[in-house]
């Protein structure tokens, strides 16, 4: 009964006081509940306007109690519900009333859906900051201590996320209250709630004064590190993370590494993957010393575990742990210990890990310094570029600068090219791909002649590749190539070849060179394109294939502004006006496009357009435009049309 | 540290890396048979790390043959020997070693299951050891991580010829006329049910296969662990629902309950309608839903004919959890409530028939004819037909627009056919409100068509958006 009074009466107080203007008011609230979600879903997405028109007096009194009662509805509803009171403080009357909200979001909290759930707890979480220390002791707090005692395991859920956004602000006595909270929950008898705890542990630890850490923390971590769930324990790694951050160093032995020791070597492989995960920031956490005694060797054996995953965990941050290792003998450390673990996974079974440690290898060689890298790490990057798996070879590839600055790319030139080529070659598409993207980079290595020799005629192989991605990417390397290389380059070298395409039996091929054409006109400046590139769209705009035409147009179009403005009006102009009067619709609209946005070079006076107002607009449609074009360029349009009726 | 000395068949022993490329030759599909071999290293691996070192076996001599008086003593020194486990990747490694802990298995097996007087109290903790021991293990990451087990073939235990006879001796132990609980239940307690309820997750169905019949057992002998085990059995969907929504044995957890259902004693406590409402409805909302539906259903009707006043709850569940996108499960549901509609109480029928059959006219509307195919069915069944003639007057109403519309407009055939039998159906069953209702649907339609477009609707919405651009601008 309470649900109906609400929305009946607000809806009736929003219409009949004499005031029309809040008519709509009541139409709104009126769909608040409708049958219909979809409209529910929209009602409750203008919250804040019908709040707004109601004013903070009624949004208290009225409005939220109809919206506490409406917590039965659809998951949808109920998240755009949550989302919506986190921002509700100015609507309700300001941080003064800010604890009028707290009643729907608890109940919100407390719902089965976990994304509802966790946008409660975001908007409680948010709210709880404009709380006065005294509202959040009287009105927070206690919601806090109702949802860490829910019977439903979802409220106590919720719970754990809020611990630490109200601790740091009330009396010691309700902290004291809070802290007894937070470890029943951390023993909590259903999983789900001891994961909530475990995931918000490192953040409580965090607001918690020195000493509680030590003896209230320490204790519930070590706890949920032996869980007897792996969904737990791996959380307890996250914390670890945390809490070592917050201990001073002379601490950390006795109270945190017996636990993180026995988690690298869990036995359950989620676990210890996660240790390698976070091995980087348990790294930093724990300080130099501890690193060079226990976290070396935990190292090797995640490098060497028996799971794929763990060991593809740990290659990745090969890197990253050698070079946070301290400089005294960080050397020594990776020539005798981590070396021979990475030598290993070189030639490791599993390619995710090959290829995880791939991606970072490189980096070793500004650790180790030029001779190192020549005698050890040169023939693990020579063997990762001959491996099986073209990811792998990628990967060695993509970083390939790391290497150039220390020891020059030339020691690795000669295998490097045999691999550029296999994956060149590649049966998949995205490996093709992939390596064209590397190109700019390797070209800038390489230099110029390494390139003209050998890596040329690969980057003009793929601009007629069956793949339109690939020929789309080749297209784009062009460009960057000429960007690196100059004018003077792509003149003697690539434009004549793709220029050569032009006269080629395959239409694709023929609109590779206008998609090169697009790309390098600009790279090339003015003199090549109106010379050299120019005469080849011309000449293409009496292709027999329409998509050819349209596409010269589009070209026109793109290299226009290069252009002198001679050539534009005495040659493109007269060439685009025959394509405007094509049989085919499409060239038609392109050419016509064309002209519009060249009309400024043509020297046409742009400012006739002004002449078009609102209202002619109306007698043209724009729906026969794509959405996304500009105005101004549907209003360009509609000139022409306007004066080719006219003709 | 202790685990940088790997055991000697470590992952990467010669033998197997050699072993795959020459499979793969004869095979055909390489990228299978590497997956498939790469997929065994890791999964007896996760079990095999944790021995210190490889002890030989030596054969011992055979049950039958032993003195009475030895007889306990040698059952104990095998259930020993068969605590060794072995590299299963590694086909080759250690061949003898299998071959006598397997004879050893063999042995223990057809023991328990046909020799009486066997299982004495000292044999129990060296048996549930040795279960332990062989079973427990972290399952291995799955190779696929989209592992879709309707369309993918599943990654079997490389360890099965062993691990098969383990389980088979564990189910014999239990089964056997001279098993005593009370003995029992001090070593299978909570810990060991909980680790055997996270076997279920295992991708071999054979696994999850006997894990079902042994689980189906414990909960049958060992009273003291009923709870728990719901209780446990509870969390797994808790998290597949609403957290990883990824378990291999939600079925076969399922097929147990429908049985534990089944003996619920009357009336019905709280604690099992709470799991009935926030666990197994809710289950319906799982996007596998496909793979354990026809358990789930059992399931949710046994609870019915336990109880008939938890329909209510059901009916407005799934109401709730209606698919909205996925014409499969809409199928899978109407399914659902017709198994549900079969057993229900007129009394009960009568309180959900309004939003049910509003939900049916949608489903006949669907324009997917399996959807709409399947929801007209239910006028094939006697006893929902006969719960609709009680309530013509009710459900008529709700249903006739639907009806008329769709027997004009659907694309397909055999529904126009299913609908006009339907209006048939109802014209007999009461053919004065059938014309009233025909009657007053030409009304309404005439005015819609007549109607000019509500210009006051218009009007309220373009006030509306002045108010709201006024709003705006003041804030």
């Amino acid at each position: 009964a309470a649900e109906e009074g609400g929305p009946c009466s607000l809806s009736k107080m929003a219409g009949a006081d004499g005031d029309d203007s809040l008519y709509p008011i009541a139409v709104l609230i009126d769909e608040l509940r409708n049958e219909d979600v979809q409209l529910r879903l929209n009602s409750i997405k203008k919250l804040s306007t019908i709040a707004l028109a109601l004013g903070v007096e009624r949004t208290r009194t009225e409005l939220l109690p109809f919206l506490t009662d409406t917590i039965y509805d659809e998951d949808e509803v109920l998240l755009a519900l949550a989302e919506q009171l986190g921002n509700f403080t100015m609507l309700v009357g300001g941080p003064e009333y800010v604890h009028c909200l707290l009643p729907p979001l608890e109940s919100l909290a407390t719902v089965e859906e976990t994304v509802v759930r966790d946008k409660a707890v975001e908007s409680l979480r948010k709210i709880s900051q404009e709380h006065s220390p005294v509202d959040l002791e009287v009105h927070f707090e206690p919601l806090v201590k109702r949802l860490a005692s829910g019977d439903w395991f979802t409220s106590r859920t919720s719970a754990c996320g809020l611990f630490s956004v109200c601790y740091p602000r009330v009396s010691s006595t309700v902290k004291a209250e809070i802290r007894q909270h937070f470890r029943t929950l951390c023993s909590d008898d259903t999983p789900m709630v001891r994961r909530a705890a475990a995931s918000k542990l490192g953040e409580f630890a965090k607001v918690l004064e020195l000493d509680y850490v030590k003896s209230d923390i320490i204790s519930l971590f070590t706890a949920l590190a032996s869980d007897e769930q792996d969904s737990v324990r791996l959380l307890a790694v996250e914390a670890c993370v945390s809490i070592a951050t917050l201990l001073p160093q002379e601490d950390l032995e006795t109270l945190v590494m017996p636990t993180l020791r026995q988690a690298a070597e869990d036995k359950s492989w989620r676990v210890r993957y996660m240790v390698a995960d976070k091995f980087s920031e348990l790294q930093k956490a724990v300080g130099p010393e501890i690193t060079k005694n226990d976290l070396v060797p935990a190292f090797q054996n995640l490098l060497k575990d028996c799971e794929a995953e763990v060991r593809a965990a740990a290659a990745n941050k090969v890197k990253e742990f050698c070079e946070n290792l301290p400089e005294d003998n960080r050397e020594q450390i990776i020539m005798t210990h981590i070396l021979p673990c990475v030598k290993e996974l070189v030639s490791d079974t599993n390619q995710h890990v090959k290829s995880a440690l791939a991606s970072v290898i490189m980096g070793l060689s500004t650790i180790l310094g030029k001779d190192n890298t020549i005698e050890h790490l040169l023939p693990l990057f020579l063997a990762q570029l001959k491996d099986e798996c073209p990811e792998v070879r990628l990967n060695i590839i993509s970083n390939l600068d790391c290497v150039n600055e220390v020891i020059g790319i030339r020691q690795l030139s000669q295998s490097l090219l045999p691999a550029i080529v296999e994956l060149a070659e590649d049966a998949k598409w995205r490996v093709r791909l992939a390596i064209i993207e590397y190109m700019p980079l390797l070209a800038g290595q390489l230099g110029v002649e390494f390139f003209d020799e050998k890596l040329n005629t690969l980057c003009m192989a793929w601009l007629i590749d069956h793949v339109y991605a690939i020929r789309e990417a080749a297209t784009c390397n062009l460009m960057k190539l000429v960007e690196k290389f100059g004018a003077e380059w792509a003149q003697n070298t690539i434009v004549p070849k793709v220029l050569g395409m032009a006269n080629d039996p395959n239409y694709l091929h023929r609109m590779t060179t206008l998609f090169c054409i697009n790309a390098l006109s600009e790279a090339c400046g003015q003199e090549i394109t109106t010379k050299q590139m120019l005469p080849v769209v011309l000449k293409m705009s009496n292709d027999q294939v329409a998509n050819v035409r349209f596409n010269v147009a589009k070209s026109l179009q793109k290299i226009g502004p290069v252009l002198d403005s001679n050539a534009l009006q005495t040659e493109v102009k007269p060439v685009l006006e025959k394509l405007a009067t094509d049989t085919d619709m499409d060239v038609k609209y392109f050419a016509q496009e064309a002209i519009s946005l060249l009309c400024i070079f043509f020297s046409i006076r742009p400012n006739l357009l002004c002449l078009l107002n609102t209202s002619q607009m109306l007698y043209f449609p724009n729906s026969i435009y794509p959405a996304s074009m500009p105005f101004c360029t549907v209003c360009c349009l509609q000139q022409h049309r306007l004066n080719w009726s006219n003709k | 540290m202790e685990t940088t000395k790997l055991p000697p068949s470590s992952p990467s022993s010669p033998t197997t890396s050699f072993s795959v490329p020459s499979a793969e030759k004869v095979d055909g599909f390489p990228r299978r048979s590497m997956r498939r071999a790469r997929q065994r290293r890791s999964h007896s691996s996760s079990q095999f790390r944790y021995q210190s070192s490889q002890v030989e076996l030596t054969p011992l001599p055979l049950l039958k043959d032993a003195p009475v008086a030895e007889l306990h003593d040698l059952f104990c020194k095998k259930l020993q020997q068969c605590c060794v486990l072995f590299d299963f990747l590694d086909c080759v490694a250690d061949l003898k070693g299998k071959e006598i802990k397997r004879a050893a298995l063999n042995e223990l097996v057809e023991s328990v299951a046909t020799s009486r007087g066997v299982l004495i109290e000292p044999l129990y903790p060296e048996a549930i050891k040795m279960i332990s021991v062989n079973i427990f293990r972290t399952l291995p990451p799955s190779e696929n991580p989209e592992f879709d087990p309707e369309e993918d073939e599943p990654t079997l235990e490389a360890s099965w010829p062993h691990l098969q006879l383990v389980y088979e001796f564990f189910l014999r132990f239990l089964e056997s006329p001279d098993f005593q609980p009370s003995m029992a239940k001090r070593y299978v307690d909570q810990k060991f049910v909980l680790q055997l309820l996270e076997l279920f997750d295992s991708e071999d169905p054979r696994e999850r296969e006997y894990l079902k019949t042994i689980l189906h057992r414990v909960y049958g002998k060992l009273l003291g662990l009923r709870a728990y085990i719901r209780k446990q059995i509870n969390n797994i969907f808790l998290r597949f629902i609403y957290e990883t929504e990824h378990f291999n044995g939600v079925a076969e957890l399922l097929e147990i309950l429908g049985s534990i259902i089944n003996g619920f004693a009357l009336p019905l406590k709280a604690e099992h309608k709470q799991f009935l409402v926030r666990v197994l409805i809710p289950l319906h909302t799982a996007k596998s839903l496909s793979i354990f539906h026809a358990q789930l259903a059992y399931c949710v009707v046994q609870f019915m004919e336990k109880d008939a006043t938890v329909t209510e709850y059901i009916i407005r569940g799934l109401l709730k959890y209606w698919p909205k996108t996925c014409t499969q499960k809409e199928v899978m549901f109407l399914g659902e409530i017709e198994e549900i509609l079969d057993v229900i109480e007129p009394s009960q029928f009568i309180r959900v028939q309004e939003p049910l059959f509003k939900q049916i006219a949608a489903c006949i509307s669907s324009p997917h004819f399996q959807v709409a195919e399947r929801a007209l069915y239910f006028w094939n069944n006697e006893y929902i037909l006969s719960l609709i003639e009680e309530n013509c007057q009710v459900i008529l109403p709700l249903v006739f627009a639907t009806l008329y519309r769709v027997s004009k407009e659907h694309w397909n055939q055999t529904i126009v056919s299913l609908i006009y039998n339907v209006l048939k159906t109802f014209m007999e069953m009461n053919s004065k409100l059938f014309d009233d209702l025909t009657a007053s649907y030409k009304v309404e339609k005439q005015k819609f068509t007549d109607a000019t477009p509500l210009f006051s609707s218009v009007d309220s919405m373009n006030q509306f958006t002045k108010l709201i651009t006024v709003n705006s601008s003041t804030t």
